[in-house]
């Protein structure tokens, strides 16, 4: 069974500085399902998703690892190709549909651009596919839509076109980052139901980042919980909700009031389970050289 | 009908700043020392014959009574006559603007194009030794102003390294045929490329140090607006869509940095077009800032008064050009 995504080993440092900020992470993400990535704020969850699409922050830079896409290593690749890559089998559902469209560019340019300029579809079939997705995430007067600029949709609105355009080239991996978080409440239910039956129908591989056992219980076949860029746990949901290993992350499921309401965020959680963590962090430090 | 309430605004704004600016310059030009009858009179003309002359051109009358008397003219479109050539204002005026306008244009497009040229560079190759190299070539093109740079430019390639010409706005052997003054718009429509060429060679100098000043601003600033948007998530969202750098700057950053540049621009053209009185001089350039001078050294009060005039005329039309193409290309304002 080869994953579709694998990350081995991989460790990320702030450039200039002596800590890692993701820790020997191991990941994979199988041909189809949906991997749930949780931790607490900034615990580097949307770093190990901007390094699988090459878009870490400069100040960043990968020591270590191997990250295979489709069983190629990304890292491996001169920056074109890798890029091309990405572009290719992989798409992004980014956190904040307001600011994740060009405000200068309409909304048909932007699900189409791809699709015309790295995938060398003809504008007609891109046109066409891009009304057909925008069906699909249930955009009326998707003609109209397309031609509309950012400002004009309202941000539910927006985050439906990026998924379309997430899903517009038939990507084998989407990630998705905390896609409901920047939404109003309402709002947030129906993005997370589309997201999901947009995943069962084209049978896309997802990493879905999120603070929110509640919504890892509806949405993921699998489970990663991050500390501190290290990986503490890592199983299937269902094994996980019936008995966490990691001290975190039974304080986590504990923390979290109903993990059945998928609204629910997390709680702080115990200082003495932090302290043994923060233990376990260190001593994954001592044991760690690089080069 | 906003639209048209905003364009009468516009207007309105455009005539007070005209009769102002107008208002402004009759008035100073008549206090400040000196005598433009006395200028023109050979040495030891009788104080009889100034006074004969003073009275011809109305200077013996108050100031308040040469305005209106000036301003009647200017109504009827007659902008008086010059003291110093003999020959009534506008046509005069009209004839040297074409020279000046190109000229501007000419170091507007060269600022545009190296100072954009020189921002995209540093903006793709951010944190990188060119990048650095670009701030300290904005920094020298900043801080040494476009008088400066004309001398730099008449040593280094009219002395040292004779490629372009220094002085004047054509080769006096050429034979024109032009029959208006825009000789370069002029000669590329006659498919005359010889004089293209001869007018190009002429007014590259002054049009390059003219244009140096301008565009280390536009480098400057469309590099700083550039890199915010470098992190900015839609401009990531098309890294991950398999772009590369270039691609993301040119269609993803640029069409979002570039407005605060273009007002920037807006207004610095009219400053470059106020450097033209000085570089037209230096080069010996036949256009509205050179006889601007001579004007004033003539103390040739209506000749002045045209060429200011004509002057605030082009810079109201500016802004409300730079104006124009900011709510064009702004989709927020547009569709508002
Ligand atoms: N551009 C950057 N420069 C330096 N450090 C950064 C940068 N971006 C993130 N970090 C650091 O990297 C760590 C991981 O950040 P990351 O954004 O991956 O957290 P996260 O788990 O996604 O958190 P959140 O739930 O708040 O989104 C944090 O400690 C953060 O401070
Ligand atoms: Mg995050």
């Amino acid at each position: 069974m080869s994953a579709f995504l694998t990350i081995r080993n991989l460790s990320a440092m702030l450039r200039g500085g002596s800590q890692r900020v993701l820790r020997s992470v191991d990941l994979a993400v199988e041909a189809g399902e949906v991997r749930g990535l949780v931790g607490e704020s900034g615990a580097g969850k949307s770093m190990i998703g901007k390094a699988v699409l090459g878009i870490l922050p400069s100040a960043v830079s990968i020591v270590e690892g191997e990250i295979l896409l489709d069983g190629k290593n990304l890292l491996a690749m001169p920056p074109k190709e890798r890029r091309r890559t990405i572009g290719t089998v992989a798409a992004l559902i980014p956190q904040d549909p307001l600011t994740a469209l060009n405000p200068s560019r309409r909304i048909g340019r932007q699900i189409t651009d791809r699709l015309v300029d790295i995938l060398g579809w003809t504008k007609a079939n891109a046109h066409a596919r891009a009304l057909e997705l925008l069906d699909e995430v249930k955009i009326e007067n998707p003609e109209r839509v397309m031609a509309s600029y950012p400002h004009e949709l309202s941000g539910g609105m927006r985050q439906r076109v990026l998924i379309a355009s997430a899903f517009a080239a038939n990507p084998k991996l989407i990630i998705a980052d905390e896609p409901t978080t920047a939404l109003d409440v309402t709002v947030q239910k129906q993005i997370l139901k589309l997201i999901r039956e947009m995943q069962a129908r084209h049978g896309t591989a997802m990493l879905f980042v999120t603070h929110d056992l509640g919504v890892v219980s509806k949405v993921c076949q699998k489970l990663s919980v991050l500390y501190s860029g290290m990986i503490v746990e890592d199983r299937t949901v269902s094994d996980f909700f019936a008995a966490p290993r990691h001290a975190y992350s039974k304080a986590l499921l504990a923390a979290t009031p109903k993990y059945t309401d998928p609204f629910a965020s997390l709680l702080p959680v115990d200082e003495a389970v932090i302290a043994a963590a923060d233990e376990e962090v260190k001593a994954a430090d001592r044991g760690w050289r690089h080069g | 009908m906003t639209l048209l309430r905003s364009i009468l605004h516009r207007l309105a704004t455009m005539a007070v700043t005209l009769i102002g600016a107008a208002v402004i310059v009759f008035f100073v030009i008549r206090v400040v020392p000196g005598n433009p009858i006395a200028m023109m009179l050979p040495p030891g003309a009788s104080e009889a014959d100034i006074a004969r002359l003073s009275a011809h051109y109305g200077l013996d009358r108050s100031i308040p009574e040469q305005f209106v008397i000036w301003l009647g003219g200017v109504l009827h479109g007659d902008f008086g006559t010059s003291i110093s050539l003999r020959q009534p204002v506008m046509p005069l005026v009209l004839g040297r603007l074409p020279a000046t306008l190109e000229l501007s244009i000419f170091a507007l497009v060269l600022a545009v194009i190296i100072g954009g040229a020189s921002a995209l560079a540093g903006t793709l190759w951010r944190g990188t030794k060119t990048e650095a190299a670009i701030d300290v070539a904005n920094g020298v093109g900043l801080s040494v102003p476009d008088f400066l740079w004309a001398l730099v430019l008449i040593l280094l390639f009219g002395v040292l390294l004779p490629i372009f010409h220094i002085s004047g706005r054509i080769s006096p052997s050429a034979d024109l045929p032009f029959v208006t003054q825009f000789y370069v718009f002029e000669s590329i429509a006659r498919l005359r490329f010889d004089l293209w060429w001869d007018l190009l060679k002429h007014m590259f100098m002054p049009a390059l140090a003219l244009a140096i000043p301008l565009a280390a601003i536009i480098s400057q600033l469309l590099k700083q607006s550039l890199k915010e948007t470098m992190h900015l998530d839609y401009v990531v969202l098309a890294r991950t869509k398999g772009y590369g750098e270039n691609h993301v700057i040119l269609s993803e950053s640029l069409p979002n940095a570039v407005l605060p540049t273009l007002t920037l621009i807006g207004v610095q053209f009219t400053f470059l077009i106020g450097g033209t009185v000085i570089i037209e001089r230096l080069f010996s350039y036949e256009g509205l800032g050179n006889m601007a001078i001579d004007a004033v050294i003539n103390r040739d009060l209506p000749l002045i008064q045209g060429i200011v005039l004509v002057f605030a005329l082009i810079f109201t039309l500016i802004n409300l050009l730079v104006d124009m193409t900011y709510a064009l290309l702004n989709p927020r304002l547009r569709n508002a």
